[in-house]
């Protein structure tokens, strides 16, 4: 049976109408086009599908609609108009940390995940809180040392 | 470090982190057929009946009787059909498509349409089978003297297992067919191979196949002749879906099982030694190939040629074979043959070193080739080999020698520490004469009257930086800003063929032939005009001819070099290790861009690690894959090894651009034999297969 569930999409007002055991990684990408959120697995083992939900980063294939009912979710779609985007942006490109760039639009998320949480993190912090993020291309040193240094250069926007 | 080596931001940076870059995946569905392969269960039977089924409207299947021209997916040797006819080789081979409106309508019908088969006797194990694809046979010197005045002779064998390349894009193709022209796009490595597939299997001339490769999220080899394969089937599918694009999208599960990985191997290395130096090499190489031949002849050959390692042994005998057996055919990964036979060689100089007394790397040291050395084909080490001073590199990186002392002297505790090293080589660019006899590289810029230049080149971008880095090159010798350079994604109705996206061979070789063209296009400048310039590939003098038939001369015009060491800690009660760090040199010529290229090296190393131990991937007893996702085939996450540094040595190589040879596949090949030399030293065991799991490691200290 469908089900109306209003969210908080990217800061805007969003309406779904279907079921409420689908997936919020399909409905993101089919009914919103919102294809930034990469699905690499739909098993919640990968992390390509990371997107915000109420500020905690969560794989979107694991969550049901009928979960985010009055939540909010931010997706790579929205996150890259901030300016703390612009500052994990810049220290990626820095240090050339985007490679086949599949995972990247999770991974930057859940770089905001970790800042947010603690805008000074140590190394180990940020290989803890990119754990949950596979990368096959880049051995993950450039994403830590970008998001050292995106937490250095971005002082006072976390 | 030269001003090009300088990094830059990658040309793909933005639209790739702020999401907007289109995948294959990611394009609107609306108008789009899906389709959905109905596979073989079995790994191996006779095609019976595929049962009526009536179909909902809109909906259709294709088999093999419904490809055009020739049922062969065109690869090296063809026999890998589109859709199988009567006997299917190994669980997953293809049968027929289901193609339809609505996806989740198409996966039940996918599920529903039922197909008899008789099933037939299948190999699974490739000790059984008795069909070798190829067969190939080498040497030099007269071995079978040296053995005979040898003081000792070792044996020993040495097993690897697949290693799937987990790009984390899986395999993707929309097709349409209008206006008589079959245009594809897709994720994939080699356009033109996927062109020249299509157009044998559709029966189309070259000028009625468009191929177009999309951002493609990762290959690592899974892209390079896979995707021929399923290019082929939705291409089918789409010569008879009346104009409407078909799209296949493979979910982890699927890409996973059924297409292509890492050759599982099986050597065996006898070797002759005499007063302490080894006289003579009798290794035997089995690759086991799968169902179908795709692209094993040319893996193997990479494999068997680096059978002898880094070392100069007077006598060699070399036999390799590509086994048929009913299990997924195997096929590129990063490496290419390499990593099974430097594992299988590091490892047997590591244990006659430790026969001997002698430390590996001593004794290893004692061996190394040098500049003007025959190579095992009888071709020459054409340029320097710094070997000795990137072990010394890795020496001050990593404390190796100390460390290794320390650990040889340490009493064994529950935790248990080691360190190990290896050395190795990867070939630059095709092997043997592939560059001259097949692929016939050509390039073109383009200039507008605007003074803009655009790059006219087959070669894919799957995250190793080529669109930025050939961009660099061209910009360099015009004397023009970087954005005034420009490169996008390939497609064949507009570029030449500059041959495809693998062997390490992309920046090296095509990246020559576009500095030239670029110097050329500089010297012709014509302000306010529109001019194309044209650069095709010369093999250069100094090479040695390669023939195939007798493995003599130079098969690669080149070498870039390597050095690793490996710290762990083994906890003998979980059997469970941990790598304490990772230490490289690497020497891949001038890097174009410094950043760019240690990430190669930094993520290639990293695949390196994973295929040694936590990356398991085993079929049950009907021959069907188990590990097909990433809940049970474990790649490393960013906590697995947290220290892992790179250098990067620079040996220039002439005929490259400015000095850069092959890189891409480089770091991983050596060092799972660096982590297990590691895991011997704390085990204190002889490891002769890998992936070692914590089980061997557990199994090996029970016996104490």
């Amino acid at each position: 049976m469908d089900q109306n569930i209003v969210f908080q999409l990217n800061g805007e007002r969003a309406e779904y109408s279907g079921s409420a055991t689908a997936r919020l990684l399909d409905v993101l990408r089919d009914d919103f086009a919102l294809t930034g959120v990469k699905c690499g697995c739909k098993e919640g083992e990968c992390g390509a599908c990371s997107v915000l939900l109420d500020g905690k980063l969560v794989n979107s294939c694991m969550v049901a609609m009928g979960r985010i009912a009055g939540a909010s979710i931010v997706t790579i779609e929205g996150y890259s108009k901030t300016a703390r985007f612009a500052a994990l942006s810049a220290a990626y490109a820095a240090v050339s940390a985007v490679q086949c760039g599949y995972c990247i639009p999770g991974m930057i998320l859940a770089s905001e995940a970790i800042l947010a949480k603690n805008p000074h993190p140590s190394e180990e912090e940020i290989r803890d809180g990119i754990s949950g993020n596979l990368c096959r291309c880049t051995g993950y040193n450039a994403i830590v040392t970008a998001i050292q240094s995106a937490a250095k250069e971005g002082n006072g926007l976390w | 470090m030269k001003e090009i080596s300088k990094s830059v931001i990658k040309k793909d940076h933005q639209p790739k982190i702020d999401g907007s870059a289109l995948y294959v995946g990611d394009y609107p569905q609306e108008g789009m057929l899906h389709g959905r392969i109905v596979r073989s269960p079995y790994a191996r039977a006779r095609v019976v009946e595929i049962k009526p089924y009536a179909l909902p409207e809109g909906y259709f299947t294709v088999d093999h009787r419904d490809v055009p021209g020739i049922n062969e997916v065109h690869i090296v040797k063809d026999d890998t059909p589109v859709y199988a006819e009567e006997i299917v080789e190994y669980i997953g081979d293809p049968v027929l498509m289901v193609v339809g409106p609505d996806e989740q309508e198409v996966l039940r019908i996918a599920s529903e349409i039922e197909v008899v088969y008789e099933q037939l006797p299948a190999v699974l194990n490739v000790r059984d089978s008795e069909t070798a694809f190829f067969d190939y046979n080498f040497g030099k010197g007269d071995p079978d003297t040296a053995f005979a005045e040898a003081d000792k002779v070792y044996e020993e064998e040495f097993e690897t297992g697949y290693q799937e390349q987990a790009y984390l894009e899986p395999q993707g193709m929309i097709a349409t067919f209008a206006d008589s022209k079959l245009s594809i796009h897709g994720s994939l490595q080699c356009p033109y191979y996927v062109h020249g597939a299509i157009a044998k299997a559709l029966g189309l001339t070259p000028d009625r196949v468009r191929v177009v490769q999309d951002v493609t999220g990762g290959g690592f080899g899974g892209k390079e002749a896979y995707p021929s394969i399923l290019a082929c089937q939705v291409a089918v599918a789409a010569y008879r879906a009346g104009g409407k694009p078909v799209r296949v999208i493979f979910d982890r599960r699927e890409d996973m099982e059924f297409t292509s990985k890492r050759h599982p191997s099986l050597s065996t290395y006898r070797v002759a030694v005499k007063d302490g130096r080894v006289t003579a090499m009798d290794i035997d190489v089995i690759f086991n190939a799968g169902g179908y031949t795709t692209l094993s002849a040319v893996v193997l050959q990479r494999g068997i040629i680096a059978s002898p390692g880094v070392y100069k042994v007077e006598n060699i005998r070399v036999r390799g074979r590509a086994m048929k057996t009913n299990t997924v055919p195997t096929g590129a990964y990063r490496g290419f043959g390499a990593p099974q036979t430097f594992f299988a060689v590091e490892m047997m100089m590591n244990h006659i070193a430790r026969d001997l007394g002698e430390e590996p790397l001593a004794f290893k040291q004692r061996h190394l080739v040098k500049q003007g050395d025959p190579t095992s084909t009888g071709g020459i080490y054409h340029f320097p080999v710094p070997l000795p001073e990137m072990i010394a590199e890795v020496e001050q990186m990593s404390g190796y020698s100390q460390k290794r002392t320390e650990y040889n002297a340490a009493k064994p505790g529950r935790y248990r520490r080691g360190v190990g090293i290896a050395l190795w080589f990867h070939g630059a660019g095709f092997t043997g004469s592939g560059e001259r006899d097949h692929i016939k590289a050509v390039t073109r810029l383009h200039k507008s009257a605007d003074g803009r230049v655009e790059i006219l080149a087959s070669q894919s971008d799957i995250g190793q930086g080529i669109k930025t880095t050939l961009c660099k090159i061209v910009a360099n010798e015009l004397n023009l800003p970087l954005d005034h350079v420009t490169y996008n994604n390939p497609d064949t109705d507009r570029v030449p063929d500059s041959g495809p996206t693998v062997a390490s061979r992309s920046l090296m070789t095509v990246g020559e032939l576009l500095r030239r063209a670029a110097i050329r296009l500089r010297s012709e400048w014509k302000d306010a005009e529109d001019q194309t310039v044209e650069e095709r590939f010369v093999e250069p003098d100094f090479v040695i001819p390669f023939y195939i038939e007798k493995f003599q001369g130079d098969a690669y015009p080149t070498y870039a070099w390597a050095v690793s060491a490996v710290e762990v800690e083994v906890d003998t009660l979980t059997g469970v290790n941990k790598v304490l760090g990772a230490w490289a040199s690497f020497d891949v010529g001038t890097p174009i861009d410094y950043n760019i290229v240690v990430g190669q090296m930094e993520g290639g190393l990293l695949q390196g690690l994973g295929y040694a131990s936590m990356e398991q991937m085993a079929a049950d007893q009907t021959g069907r894959i188990r590990n097909n996702s990433f809940s049970d085939y474990i790649i490393p996450t960013s906590v697995d090894v947290p220290v892992l540094q790179v250098k990067m040595h620079v040996e220039e190589y002439p005929l490259g651009p400015y000095g850069a040879k092959g890189a891409g596949e480089l770091p991983l090949v050596g060092m799972p034999a660096a982590y297990m030399a590691a895991m011997e030293q704390a085990l204190h065991q002889s490891i002769q297969h890998i992936p070692f799991s914590a089980e061997d490691a557990l199994f090996g200290t029970a016996h104490e």
